[in-house]
């Protein structure tokens, strides 16, 4: 090195700031008892239109969940107005350019609302397989969405957000057969890049799956709030 | 495209560490990156140059270190590091293969140089200060 030179540990993750944030999110989702799910896809891959088919499902339900979604656009609020008509909570974070949901939006949003009458909150990140994976929201979950017209190759292809996700819902099944995608391909090699992933093939449209993806998000629910109540002995 | 939002938060604890070394110029960060981080290190380096320019340290550059993950290959057991985050066996060629790799993506080190000119990273010694102190 030469004369004059410093090295400077910084060991220091670079989204620290998000990190603090998540945690704080976290907190509240833990003293609210609620299961929150961060559902992250391309453009157009399906999120709010199975959103909206979870609603009216978990609407219909003798004791239904209390539920409520934040959704993400770059520009529009056409999806919280198409999530509002179930009658749910539904506020829209428009990033007016940014291709990622961060902690501190997540935040603002959730300012005023008082989390403690929720059971299952909904985060629609903005359509990118990419940089939303990066980010921390404090969610129990990432799903990750890939609908059957994008190719089996996208798993190997983002690899980091197929990593991160516990849940892999393979949208638009009701299409296979009409493209040429393979889903056992899909699922290898999401397998590949995440050993022992879940993976529910579900379609908005005629309703495949949708019973197991509720299911799903039941189990999730029943299982934090059972980590939550261990917590709470314990301390 | 997140790689801009997240060079600007390397500028940030720069300019923060930057604060308590008065008379110092940094030069070059170095940073961890986890094959899973999704960062892409060219447009990340193009957006730090940008922000650590606006700061006025025209020669800080931004180096990473990748960290590999390892590739298990199903068929034939074999352990091989990667610095990709997908690919076939390296030893028996099969595509049945398992990645285990880290999201990392740490900013480990700050180098820094004494001297409060922009020059002092290239033409160390040029100027009085770089050659004067330490
Ligand atoms: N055939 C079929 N089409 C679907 C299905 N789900 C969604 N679509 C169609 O796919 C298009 C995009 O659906 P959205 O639900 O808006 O997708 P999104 O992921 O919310 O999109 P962004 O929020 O813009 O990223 C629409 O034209 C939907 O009608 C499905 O299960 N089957
Ligand atoms: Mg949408
Ligand atoms: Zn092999």
């Amino acid at each position: 090195m030469p004369q004059g030179t410093t090295e400077i540990p910084l060991k220091q993750q670079v989204l620290h700031e998000n990190q603090r944030i998540a945690e704080r999110l976290r907190n509240r989702y833990r003293d609210a008892n609620l299961l929150c799910v961060n559902m992250i896809s391309a453009p157009g891959s399906g999120k709010t239109s199975l959103l909206e088919k979870t609603l009216e499902i978990l609407g219909d339900e003798a004791s239904p969940l209390r539920v409520a979604v934040l959704t993400g656009d770059v520009q529009t609020d056409n999806d919280a107005r198409r999530l509002a008509r179930y009658g749910y909570p539904v506020k829209q974070i428009t990033t007016g350019g940014c291709c990622h949901l961060d902690g501190s939006m997540i935040e603002r949003h959730l300012a005023d609302w008082d989390l403690s009458i929720l059971d299952i909150l909904f985060i629609e990140n903005v359509g990118n397989l990419v940089c939303p994976a990066s980010y921390d929201l404090g969610e129990h979950d990432k799903i990750v969405l890939l609908s059957v017209t994008e190719g089996e190759d996208k798993p190997l292809k983002y690899p980091s957000i197929f990593h991160k996700a516990s849940l892999f819902l393979m949208t638009k099944v009701d299409l296979l057969g009409l493209v040429p995608f393979d889903a056992l391909v899909a699922e290898q090699n999401a397998a590949r890049i995440h050993d022992g992933i879940e993976v529910i093939r579900c379609s908005a449209v005629s309703y495949h799956g949708m019973e197991d993806w509720i299911r799903w998000l039941k189990k999730r629910l029943h299982a934090v709030r059972a980590n939550n109540c261990r917590e709470t002995v314990t301390h | 495209m997140h790689e801009l939002a997240l060079a600007e938060s390397i500028a940030q604890a720069v300019r923060r560490t930057m604060e308590e070394l008065p008379g110092r110029t940094p030069v070059q960060v170095r940073l961890r990156l986890g094959v899973l981080a999704a960062v892409d290190l060219a447009a990340l380096q193009f957006g730090f140059a940008v922000a650590a320019r606006e700061s006025g340290w025209d020669g800080l550059v931004l180096e990473a270190v990748c960290v590999p993950a390892e590739l298990l290959c199903v068929e034939c057991g074999a352990r091989t590091e990667t610095r990709v985050a997908h690919g076939d066996c390296p030893v028996c060629g099969s595509s049945r293969t398992m990645l285990h790799g880290s999201d990392e993506l740490e900013m480990e080190s700050l180098e820094v140089v004494d001297g409060n000119t922009e020059h002092a990273s290239r033409n160390d010694g040029d100027s009085p200060e770089a050659t004067g102190a330490a």
